[in-house]
């Protein structure tokens, strides 16, 4: 009895203390994060409150609420459909792929520019690598067609007048190659930041240890920006569901849709141009969901293999 | 010591990294290539590149399509209206993220641990496209700019990196600041702020460049011609291929028009992407260090 007494007066006095500190910093609340909260609630929590689409046939006469209750009916339809299954596919496929090409290229990168001594030398072609992350989707869509065009500089090299742009089977390398000459520079920084700040007097004690080149970056580089891999793996990897719209849709036509299009491609299709609100909504928490489920997924493989440390 | 120079090196080493600097060559020879393909096209006869492929003969080069670009209304209005957009974008949204990071970063700061779940779960859950859409409509705001600069705003990522960049200087500022009375606004606003510049830099770049080169929330919520950012205006010209028609009114054969229709492809790309081009080297310097904060901390 006695010991339960004092635990509330624990808990009263701690409230009480919460309370003061509230009231001393009220600032911190009112000034500085109701903003950000405020945001947050209306842009993202209010957004999520209209998932329960996914259920209903909607009216916009009634309204997300007043709507009728549909059940699984969108769920059933697509998952039902060979052409969800078929964009399903494409969404992984563009990014595991993207992965597996696109993943090791910035570390490469950052261990080679690592190599470099001379620093003006270092820095001028870091200026040059990081430049196409600075090119807009749309610019950057805009030269890979030019580029790419029966009568562009490629089909001129190869002299040839392949129509790339029509091909669904190049539509993939198109995707991850473009992406990879874009990212790879920029992806690549924090990596040589990593390098730069771990290893220098690391490598000298190699280099007086007789190391050669390899063991300096299999014992000294690769373990310094091991942490900073897995957890750009776990979060590209994690995020293999959500393959940007912009760039998969700057780079569609008629003719490449077999494998162009993606879910976020068919969600927009179909709720904002045919006006399907409900099931594209369940298509969007359908993806949603599942890249939740594979974050955790990666997140505990990872840190099986890493001694435990996940994100 | 003194590293030693690539002579002293064992024959393996030189030859391994030899082969290192060749495949750097090559990869930014690959970054410069197309650049440099789409400048140098942009000068010149749509002819003379239809036929004998790109030259360096300056005697051809014509600045033709760089009057046609930039007499176009269209890409004005794009400019400024994506100017007007990505400055509005990046001070709401720096000012918000930043002002939500610094309580975040103390540590007695009650109610840290709700904002925290608060504000992570967004990252990995949200409502999607439609009923975004609806609550955007809903609120009145399509058609008006700030159906593009508020629902992404605030950055919960960008708010890590903030914190932590806190986090790493001395409470002995707070204390001092109290001792004088400041409050944690004046605090903030005459102390932490000048201290803060370099993640300031960092994540104004990141807003700026996002909001500059996006095109989706544009396409979906301002159908307004006059509304456009740039990204829409190139997207009809570089992807749909339909230039703007008074660059191109004057010109009565289809094959001339076809012609100049790529040509003013390469002068839009080199007009529009040079403010970025121009604009990233000065922040370089910030790079390195406002990006290893969000990596370190993951």
């Amino acid at each position: 009895m006695k010991s339960n007494a004092s635990d509330a007066m624990i808990k009263n006095n701690s409230w009480k203390k919460k309370g003061k500190y509230i009231q001393k910093n009220w600032q911190l609340y009112i000034i500085f994060m109701l903003p950000a909260f405020l945001l947050t609630v209306i842009f993202k929590y209010l957004p999520m409150g209209g998932v329960l689409l996914a259920f209903k046939d909607y009216s916009a006469m009634k309204g997300i609420i007043g709507s009728e209750w549909v059940g699984g009916k969108y769920f059933q339809r697509f998952l039902s459909s060979p052409d969800f299954m078929n964009y399903l596919l494409n969404t992984l496929k563009v990014s595991l792929y993207g992965l597996a090409w696109g993943f090791p290229v910035p570390i490469i990168l950052a261990l080679l520019l690592n190599r470099i001594k001379r620093t003006g030398m270092k820095k001028k072609i870091q200026l040059i690598v990081y430049a196409p992350n600075f090119i807009s989707v749309i610019v950057l869509c805009g030269m890979v067609r030019i580029f790419l065009s029966p009568v562009g500089p490629l089909n001129n090299l190869l002299g040839t007048s392949y129509n790339f742009m029509t091909m669904p089977s190049a539509f993939r390398s198109i995707y991850i190659a473009s992406g990879i000459w874009q990212g790879a520079g920029w992806a690549s920084i924090m990596y040589t930041a990593a390098l730069a700040n771990a290893s220098k007097e690391l490598t000298e004690a190699a280099v007086i240890d007789g190391a050669n080149v390899f063991q300096q970056i299999k014992n000294v580089d690769l373990p310094a920006i091991k942490s900073i891999i897995v957890i750009q793996f776990i979060l590209q990897a994690g995020n293999a569901m959500s393959v940007g719209f912009e760039k998969a849709y700057a780079l569609q036509t008629d003719m490449n849709i077999e494998a162009s299009e993606i879910l976020a491609t068919y969600v927009y299709k179909l709720g904002l141009l045919n006006g399907d609100y409900g099931f594209s909504t369940a298509v969007g928490l359908f993806n949603s969901i599942i890249n939740i489920v594979l974050l955790i997924i990666v997140n505990k493989v990872v840190a099986k293999i890493n001694d435990g440390q996940g994100l | 010591m003194k590293t030693r120079t690539f002579n002293q090196l064992s024959f393996s080493d030189r030859t391994l990294l030899g082969i290192g600097y060749i495949l750097l060559a090559i990869f930014v020879g690959i970054i410069i290539v197309p650049l440099v393909y789409v400048v140098v096209a942009s000068f010149m006869d749509p002819t003379v590149l239809q036929n004998e492929g790109i030259s360096f003969d300056f005697s051809t080069w014509t600045l033709t399509a760089y009057e046609r670009v930039m007499t176009n209304k269209m890409i004005w209005v794009g400019f400024s209206n994506s100017i007007i957009y990505s400055m509005s974008y990046t001070f709401i949204s720096v000012l918000v993220t930043i002002m939500a990071a610094y309580p975040m970063s103390k540590k007695d700061f009650v109610g840290k641990g709700f904002f925290n779940i608060i504000f992570i779960i967004t990252m990995f859950f949200g409502g999607g496209l439609i009923p975004t859409y609806l609550l955007i409509s809903d609120l009145q705001l399509v058609n008006t700019p700030w159906a593009v600069i508020l629902p992404g705003a605030f950055s919960v990522w960008n708010m890590i990196l903030a914190r932590t960049y806190f986090q790493s200087i001395p409470e002995e500022l707070r204390e001092a600041s109290s001792m004088d009375g400041a409050s944690e606004l004046v605090h903030f606003v005459n102390v932490l702020l000048p201290v803060c510049k370099p993640i300031i830099a960092v994540l104004a770049l990141y807003q700026f460049v996002g909001m500059w080169n996006s095109y989706f929330d544009a396409m979906i919520y301002l159908n307004d011609s006059k509304m456009q950012p740039l990204q829409l205006v190139l997207r009809s010209i570089l992807i749909q291929n339909t230039p703007e028609t008074g660059m191109i009114s004057d010109i009565q054969s289809t094959a001339e028009l076809a012609k100049l229709a790529e040509l003013l492809k390469y002068s839009t790309i080199v007009v529009s992407s040079l403010p970025l081009l121009i604009m990233y080297p000065f922040f370089q310097k910030y790079f390195d260090s406002g990006i290893m904060i969000g990596s370190v901390k993951g």
